[in-house]
């Protein structure tokens, strides 16, 4: 198992993979008018983010693996994000009786 | 060895493809309920990243929070708000789509750039491998003992702020006149509290 993390793999390989779904994951939060998307393309930004850490954790830091830590850091405070995005999401909705982020003007000047 | 490495290679090509379609089925589907299932395949996918990547306690933790809680929390929120309503068409919504799809693909050029430009320093320490799980735990409990505490405080306050902001206050009597109020009335009035001012 110890020489797997220097097989045919590159570093660069993980890295390319997580830029793709961070960009994606931009996209979405910027172009989704539904707003139980825009969650879900935090949480693939967040996993991107993840993959990072996981993979630099695996290649270069392979006996303390801090990246590991710090991912599942990440991962309790997005879970924790989700939980409260969803509640004013769904305080929202009870509001404005609907989920359309283009609605959300409240705040505009 | 050989054998070993082209399967983790055809594993990481196959999961690496799972992943990026299924992200943009997520932005790009128009049905949202297809949209949080595909999203748990995604999720699933990255757990089987994490174990190519020797993680095992990284895979599980991401399978049992992020498609047991999350992605459940999220297909439970799609369920209480699926409303069928017809989004009313925006001026220029295709040139703006077309505006950030530019930038996400600069910033997607970008970013491969300083991948591929950087010097990483390779080969790093020998990976422990199965080992992982305990060193992560010893972690936990010596140099990172603080943010783990404090990480289990904010679990509690996100959960606290959930229940307050989620819950349905209706209050029985009223408090200037006493009286009783009619809880009909409360659950039947359907007009919006908040003025629209998206018109």
């Amino acid at each position: 198992m110890i020489e797997t993390s220097q097989g045919l793999i590159p570093l660069q390989a993980y890295l390319i993979l997580a830029s793709l779904l961070f960009c994606i994951g931009v996209w979405g939060l910027i172009n989704s008018r539904n707003a139980v998307r825009v969650l879900m393309s935090i949480e693939l930004m967040l996993n991107a983010v993840n993959i990072n850490l996981m993979a630099f954790s695996s290649y270069l830091d392979g006996s303390l693996i801090r990246g590991q830590v710090f991912t599942v850091f990440v991962i309790t405070v997005a879970a924790a994000e989700a939980a409260v995005g969803l509640a004013i999401l769904l305080s929202l909705y009870r509001n404005r009786v609907t989920v359309d982020m283009e609605s959300f003007n409240l705040l505009k000047w | 060895m050989h054998i070993a490495q082209y399967t983790e290679l055809i594993c990481f090509i196959i999961l690496g493809a799972v992943i990026i379609i299924g992200s943009l089925g997520v932005v790009l589907l128009n049905n949202i309920v297809y949209s949080a299932f595909l999203l748990g395949g995604v999720f699933m996918s990255i757990a089987g990243l994490y174990l190519l990547l020797n993680a095992s306690f990284v895979a599980a933790a991401q399978v049992l929070v992020y498609v047991g809680a999350v992605n459940v929390l999220i297909i439970f929120a799609i369920m209480l708000v699926n409303k069928r309503e017809e989004l009313s068409p925006i001026k220029g919504l295709k040139l703006r789509r077309f505006i950030s799809g530019g930038v996400c693909t600069c910033l997607l050029g970008l970013l491969i750039r300083v991948n591929l430009t950087t010097k990483w320093n390779m080969p790093g320490p020998a990976s422990i491998g199965e080992g992982s799980t305990v060193r992560i735990g010893e972690h936990l409990f010596t140099d990172y003992l603080l943010p783990f505490e404090l990480a289990s405080v904010l679990l509690l306050m996100a959960m606290i702020g959930a229940i307050v902001l989620a819950r349905r206050d209706v209050l029985d009597t009223d408090e200037e006149a006493q009286e009783k109020i009619k809880q009909g009335i409360i659950e039947q009035k359907k007009q919006p509290l908040l003025i629209d001012q998206s018109s």
